[in-house]
């Protein structure tokens, strides 16, 4: 998956073009924008969201890197009377999403917590506590959800930190290890197999299903690690 | 009450699914084969989306602790209530401390069958998470303990909304979907599963394009509730280009580096960075939920005209059955001038021509 490029708050060089529209089966459209991934198309994908979330016959929304896919039912909607309606929103859009949440996640850094940090000073030729503060000082944004429940694809890792994912992959990371894998960092809401660098840990829920909401994190929010303690 | 005596190979609660929530990643899981639990419910007395059980190869046993009303759909694996045939898409009253076996796959038979879907009178009573009694296995969260059934468990059932009289009524059949929209397996043998070209259809050579369309492909014993992996020719990209993360739903048909491609299931991730050559159309994930392991698939190309159509036939067939329960004053009151009787059959079962209830008394 492509890096996005645009850190968070960057104006947008020039206006996003419409998307290339293909249908997903008979009861979804996808929407979707052409790579590099940017901030400011990603903002766009938000504000399509949540117009047409209001869409007779819409009946869901799955954002995705650059992209959309709205689920629909064809006997309310025609796919072509849908795709005519993304077209003639989508110029008058406006970015969304400037004012998004603020959200702090503590993060044990290292030690037993982040056993792949020294791997990642290697990588990176960075000392790991220059790891740790570069990787807390920068603000990332979420992009979307996906992969697991309250797994937040997260745009702004430095690209000095970028490492690749472990040759073997783990079989079980921990819930709420804090990782980078290629040019992303994220955080596993739960147990899962994964082959992302770990370098530290949240005691912070990312996902409950019995919370209203049931994620901690969603599309537009802006996040900052905070280092509660760092074992080098 | 359902006790579990024997789980077989995976059994887990499960309603139509977990909707509306995919943008938190939450995959909509729920059974397989909506059209089996729905076609089941109805003829226990549920609405469609009461919690039922799937159940995955056969080889279960469960014992039912209080007078009641069941239904199978799917694979019959040789279902016997107390010894005695239960055939699949009939309703039958359950007598107190009877047990339903299932046995295991019967391979000497032309099509040996993977998945069954039983509902129960008054649906699995389980606390409902995020609008669903559905287990999401892989989450660990929703349906009875976030997993799978294991030897031991007991199964509350809820309130159903039928009186004794209906509970203990004779047993009547439906026509199955196999037997109205099917057949499940074609002429050739294999399962045909209606599909609309993806995304990324046009990226992949025109070798793998003819493939994809014109292949039987054969489906490997690493397919599970995820997905459904498929054996065959490889499938390869003109140009290998990295995709970005984007949406996926059941029906996706994705192809990984190696080319060979998997058919997303209910509990499949809600996004995915494969390229999508094809997507099996809704009318029939019914179809593929039931491919047996090491059965062969064709994807028959149609548009969303032809896939309308396909839905349509379902939704009608869905239709007459409602239609003819009501006829005969199954569950709700009687629809005036509702000429549905041939939905339903008191007549001949397999092993019972005189049309009784497999549980004769």
């Amino acid at each position: 998956m492509s890096a996005p490029d645009a850190a968070a708050g960057e104006p947008s060089p020039h206006p996003v073009g419409a998307p290339r529209l293909h249908t997903l089966g008979d009861a979804a459209l996808l929407c979707e924008l052409p790579a590099p991934a940017t901030l400011a198309a990603q903002r766009k994908i938000w504000a399509l969201a949540a117009e047409a979330m209001h869409w007779d016959g819409v009946s869901e929304l799955l954002p995705g890197m650059n992209n959309l896919t709205l689920l629909f039912d064809p006997e309310q909607v025609d796919v072509d009377a849908l795709c005519t309606r993304v077209l003639l929103a989508w110029p008058t859009l406006a970015e969304d999403g400037g004012a998004g949440r603020l959200v702090e996640i503590p993060v044990d850094y290292g030690g037993e917590h982040g056993p792949d940090l020294e791997d990642v000073a290697r990588h990176t030729g960075l000392p790991a506590g220059e790891v740790v503060r570069r990787h807390a000082q920068a603000e990332y944004v979420v992009y979307l959800l996906g992969f697991l429940p309250g797994f937040a694809f997260m745009g702004g890792l430095p690209a000095e930190l970028a490492t690749p994912r472990r040759a073997q992959p783990r079989t079980a990371v921990p819930a709420r290890t804090v990782g980078i894998g290629g040019e992303q960092t994220g955080i596993y809401p739960s147990v899962s197999p994964g082959g992302w660098q770990l370098i530290g840990r949240t005691p912070l829920e990312l996902f409950d299903p019995r919370a209203k909401p049931p994620t901690l994190l969603r599309p537009g929010d802006r996040v900052r690690f905070v280092a509660r303690s760092v074992t080098l | 009450m359902i006790e579990v005596l024997r789980p077989g190979l995976l059994a887990s609660v499960q309603d139509l699914g977990r909707h509306g929530h995919r943008q938190s990643g939450i995959c909509p899981g729920g059974a397989l084969d909506t059209l089996a639990l729905t076609l089941a419910n109805r003829l226990a007395g549920n609405a469609p989306d009461a919690a039922g059980l799937e159940l995955t190869l056969g080889g279960c046993e469960l014992r039912f602790t209080v007078a009641t009303r069941i239904a199978l759909a799917g694979d019959d694996f040789d279902a016997r209530l107390d010894g005695a045939v239960l055939p699949t898409h009939w309703s039958v009253p359950v007598r107190a401390g009877q047990v339903l076996r299932l046995g295991g796959a019967n391979v000497r038979r032309a099509h040996p069958g993977v998945r069954s879907w039983l509902a129960v009178a008054g649906g699995v009573d389980v606390p409902p998470v995020l609008g669903s009694r559905s287990t999401d296995l892989k989450a660990g969260f929703g349906g009875h303990e976030g997993r799978a059934l294991r030897k031991g468990d007991r199964l509350a059932l809820g309130s159903s909304a039928l009186d004794a009289a209906q509970l203990a009524r004779r047993a009547f059949g439906v026509r199955a979907p196999d037997d109205a929209l099917g057949p499940l397996h074609a002429q050739d043998g294999c399962v045909h599963l209606r599909a609309m070209p993806g995304p990324e259809h046009a990226q992949f050579t025109r070798a793998a394009r003819d493939a994809v369309w014109r292949d039987a492909w054969t489906l490997t014993p690493q397919s599970n509730r995820m997905g459904s992996r498929l054996e065959g020719t490889e499938l390869r990209r003109t140009r290998a280009v990295d995709m970005l993360s984007a949406g996926v739903i059941p029906g996706t048909v994705q192809v990984p580096p190696a080319g060979q491609p998997i058919i997303l299931m209910g509990d499949a991730q809600t996004t995915g960075g494969y390229p999508r050559i094809a997507v099996v159309v809704r009318a029939d994930l019914w179809k593929l939920a039931q491919v047996p392991l090491g059965g062969r698939l064709r994807l028959v190309p149609v548009d969303a005209a032809g896939a309308l159509v396909a839905w349509q036939a379902q939704q009608h067939y869905l239709a007459h059955i409602v239609a003819g329960l009501a006829a005969i004053e199954w569950g709700h009151a009687p629809a005036s001038g509702t000429p549905a009787h041939e939905a339903v059959q008191n007549g001949p079962s397999p092993d019972h021509p005189a049309g009784e209830s497999p549980d004769a008394d």
